[in-house]
């Protein structure tokens, strides 16, 4: 198979004068074993690729995509969003990027070991991460899933502008759902553990992570509806992370669409919130040299002692605001053209354990789960309502778990309520790092 | 699609280490969508993707490889992924035959979508924009977005069974941001269906605009919504997605044989109270959830999970029904020819009730009406649900008063199926929806006629 650069380069290369081209090529290996019952549930190997183009002519822009890289269908893709383009409306500020200079930073994303480590190895570790969850605990009653995924992704992009840039990325994972029972009730708890390379994966605290989050609820039950101060897990952090990242966009600012369009230079948050987007960190798992339109990334502080300094940019809303791209062009695939999002959201950890912060509440909650955050966030007003499990805090200490609750606030004042930022950062494998995070004056519902 | 004696050679070729059953899935499928924001027609996309998944299965291992390359030699290279991964340790030569079910597919589309001008589409956003600006100033932005599919399968698998479908989908959504003294508020409408462009026929994206521009409006004046447990009247169609994630998901017999749902072993149990009768079925034509066959050849059927309270049956993919000696339900779906089949819904309501919905409103004295849910979420295995309402009001003695801001509701399944007390005589269908599940996205359809749960948790921030 030719090179996946060669292919984007020769796409852009067939833009016509007064046309801008950009083509966006993909290629990714996954397997996947799910273990059940010690032995094997599934086994998934799959190879695909795909190419995007990006069009744009006399300020329209078009796109369109195929999932496949035989020639015919280059040509085909090209001529369809070419098509596309003529029916879009004008806009000034439509174009692609052009290269701006900033030298990637060099990070290895790409572990060779990955390529040699055999199927045979996958499956066995997928079957010791089910054992492992199993054993951990008495009550543990069945394993939901337990998986072992791995990834070898490769892209280019090329524009008829001078922008040609590669990227090559390993990534692979373990994760298990276990169940644990007592009597009539039964309790979910996940564990996983992340890597380039399955040297780093970890099947023994991922294991233990699902057993002890499951059977720490068993005995749950529905609390009185209260307002209390809540210790976000830092799974959950991270999750609340990624929505408030979106609403610092260009995007959502340009459009009306986001509750801090107004609010630059403004304190939005209390003083020792210090929020960073930066795909240049190695250890985040969504570290990335270059952004979805092939400009470097880098790393843009977003809030410094809790002021608002800055907005995400891709090319587009870079223009269009008046600035430059930030090299946060996202892209979801290759069947859409980028976006504008953050990539690697990281909060300035403070100085105590989740432990040490449980430890100075008298009564609160910890919230180990949030379910719903789809359906209860409105990124564009600011509310929030998430459903919630967890165990309230007495006097400093974990006490009774309880299920069935949500908790609820808004975004805005959420920020504001920020009592102390743990020091337990760990990057998870999503867009931003978790850390247990404390807030105060949350609605915690329940009867 | 495919040739039949390529099929087979194909089906042998994956049975070669001694696989009981291997099945190939051919899918072809063309997306178009156009969507306008911020007052001008931003972009359109269209595209392709065409492939095929071959899985085998040997004892309690499935073995799954997919291609885009759909020559002899990328099927036979897929094959033999697939069945190296399921190894069985045979080596015997199994023939394979597979002979056509039914006819070739029978398309309902009076307009396929690729027969439409992009022109035409890209007029249905402008008229929905121009709408729901006019509606009134207060709105700030309006998005648009409309989009088609043309999918095409062919299922064949190793008992001999060869099907074919075409399935088309056409979706229609606008989105408004109002902005108002206390912020921004948005609204939402959409409308999708298993037809061609004939949905515009029936659906008018200025009404569903100024709809959606409506909502927002109202929400600028929404006071927090309460906190705590209380009485929850939902409106006709929205309750789908109650029901959905109350006790859709835990009646998929995948989720039931890892014991991982609070509904396995029930059958035959009382499980709601006797208003309830629950029903899954992707015959419906023209719903979203619709099909002729499921992604696994079996035909679409009608399927009664809980009659008049009583938890009758589960839903089945065709690797749980074999295990139990029986057929698949017709519930075997997958997102792509890259994802594995599984145990999905399709178009899930509740039967017709006999109450007047304004004497179930007007006998609440206190409590919240939900006249448009948000998407959900379900833990299957403790039940606990959640699902977000995106417009709703205060009951204050019996009437619908404030509107109240947006947040989630969190019950419990099996609980809250023994608290309705109350079922109206005004079935509708709900908005389309993509049920997520294991990371793969099928279009499902929802319905429930108006509904009151005596106990449900609102999530908002007021006392």
């Amino acid at each position: 198979m030719a090179e996946l650069i060669d292919i984007a380069k020769q796409v852009a290369g067939w833009a016509n004068d007064g046309e801008q081209v950009e083509a966006f090529v993909v290629h990714e290996r996954e397997t996947e074993v799910r273990a059940y019952e010690g032995d094997v549930e599934s086994l998934t190997s799959a190879e695909s690729q795909g190419i995007g183009v990006r069009v744009v002519a006399n300020g329209r822009q078009g796109y369109a995509y195929a999932g496949t890289l035989e020639p015919a269908a280059l040509q085909e893709t090209l001529q369809e969003a070419r098509d596309n383009a003529t029916f879009a409306e004008a806009d000034e500020f439509n174009g692609l990027t052009t290269p701006d200079g900033v030298a990637p930073a060099e990070l290895d994303l790409f572990d060779s070991s990955l390529a040699s480590f055999s199927t045979d190895e996958k499956v066995a570790l997928a079957i010791e991460l089910e054992r492992l969850a199993r054993a951990a605990d008495r009550r543990i009653s069945g394993i939901e899933s337990a998986e072992y995924v791995d990834t070898i992704y490769e892209s280019a992009v090329a524009t008829s502008t001078g922008v040609a840039t590669t990227t090559r990325e390993t990534g692979c994972y373990l994760s298990a759902y276990a169940l644990a029972a007592s009597g009539d009730e039964t309790q979910t708890g996940f564990g996983f553990s992340i890597g380039r390379g399955p040297g780093e994966l970890d099947p023994a605290k991922a294991a233990a992570d699902a057993a002890v989050r499951a059977t720490r609820l068993l005995g749950a039950t529905k609390p009185a509806t209260s307002r209390l101060t809540v210790v976000l897990d830092p799974w959950v952090t991270a999750q609340m992370l990624e929505i408030i990242g979106h609403t610092l966009t260009g995007d959502a600012v340009q459009r009306g669409r986001s509750l801090f369009a107004d609010r630059m230079g403004e304190q939005v948050a209390v003083a020792d919130i210090v929020l960073v987007d930066d795909a240049t960190d190695p250890d985040a798992f969504t570290a990335s040299m270059v952004d979805g339109e092939g400009l470097a990334t880098r790393r843009t502080p977003l809030i410094e002692n809790g002021v608002l300094r800055a907005f995400l940019h891709n090319s587009y809303t870079g223009r269009r605001g008046d600035t430059a791209s930030t090299g946060s062009a996202v892209r979801g695939g290759f069947k859409s053209g980028p976006g504008v999002d953050a990539q690697a959201l990281v909060l300035r950890p403070g100085p105590k354990s989740q432990a040490e912060l449980i430890a100075g509440i008298d009564y609160g909650l910890l919230v180990q789960g949030v379910a719903g955050l789809h359906s209860g966030v409105n990124p564009v007003s600011g509310d929030f309502s998430t459903g919630a499990e967890g165990l309230l805090i007495r006097n400093g200490e974990l006490a009774e778990p309880v299920r069935e609750i949500t908790i609820a606030s808004t975004i805005q004042r959420l920020l504001l309520d920020i009592q102390a930022i743990g020091s337990d950062h760990e990057w998870l494998p999503m867009s931003a790092a978790g850390v247990s995070l404390v807030v105060d004056d949350v609605t915690m519902s329940g009867t | 699609m495919l040739d039949h004696e390529l099929i087979n050679r194909t089906l042998s070729a994956a049975l070669r280490t001694g696989g009981e059953f291997a099945e190939v899935f051919v899918e072809d499928k063309r997306s178009s969508s156009a969507v306008l924001d911020d007052g001008r027609v931003e972009e359109l996309t269209s595209g392709r993707d065409r492939g095929a998944g071959i899985r085998v299965v040997v004892g309690e291992t499935t073995g799954f490889a997919h291609t885009a390359d759909l020559s002899e030699s990328g099927l036979a290279s897929a094959a033999t992924a697939a069945a190296a991964a399921a190894r069985g340790g045979g080596g015997s030569v199994r023939e394979v035959s597979v002979s056509p079910s039914g006819g070739a597919p029978r398309s309902t589309v009076r307009i396929p979508p690729e027969d439409v001008a992009k022109a035409t589409k890209v007029e249905l956003l402008t008229l929905a924009n121009a709408a729901a600006r006019a509606e009134n100033n207060a709105i700030t932005q309006v998005s648009a977005r409309y989009g088609d599919s043309c999918r095409r399968i062919l299922v064949a698998n190793s008992d001999g069974l060869l099907a074919e479908d075409d399935q088309v989908r056409t979706l229609f959504s606008v989105s408004c941001v109002a902005t108002g003294d206390t912020g921004l508020q948005t609204g939402r409408e959409s409308t999708g269906r298993t037809i061609g462009f004939e949905l515009f026929d029936e659906a008018d994206v200025e009404e569903m605009a100024r709809r959606a521009a409506g909502r927002a409006i109202t929400k600028l004046a929404a006071r927090p919504a309460p906190s705590g447990a209380m009485p929850v009247v939902v409106g006709p169609g929205g309750g789908g997605v109650l029901f959905h994630e109350a006790c859709g998901h835990g009646l998929e017999a995948d989720l039931v044989a890892k014991s991982a749902s609070v509904f396995a072993g029930r059958v035959g149990e009382q499980v709601a109270t006797p208003l309830v009768t629950l029903i899954d079925d992707g015959t419906m034509a023209g719903e979203w959830g619709h099909f002729s066959i499921d992604d696994e050849g079996r035909p679409a059927a009608h399927n009664v999970l809980i009659q008049d309270g009583v938890l009758t049956d589960y839903m089945w993919d065709h690797l749980r029904a074999r295990k139990e000696g029986r057929l698949s339900s017709g519930n075997g779906r997958r997102q792509s020819y890259q994802h594995l089949p599984m145990v999905r819904m399709t178009n899930t309501y509740i039967s017709n009730g006999e109450q007047e919905p304004a004497d179930i409103v007007s006998d609440t004295q206190s409590g919240v009406y939900v006249a448009q849910l948000g998407g959900g979420q379900v833990n299957t295995a403790t039940g606990d649900f959640v699902f977000g309402m995106t417009e709703a009001y205060l009951i204050e003695n019996g009437e619908i008063t404030e509107p109240i801001r947006e947040g989630n509701l969190i019950g419990n399944g099996p609980e809250v199926l023994t608290r309705i007390d109350a079922l109206g005589n005004d079935f509708a269908m709900g908005s389309p929806g993509t049920c997520g599940k294991d990371g793969q996205g099928v279009p499902v359809g929802d319905g429930t006629p108006t509904l009151r749960v005596t106990s449900l948790t609102v999530g908002g921030t007021a006392a």
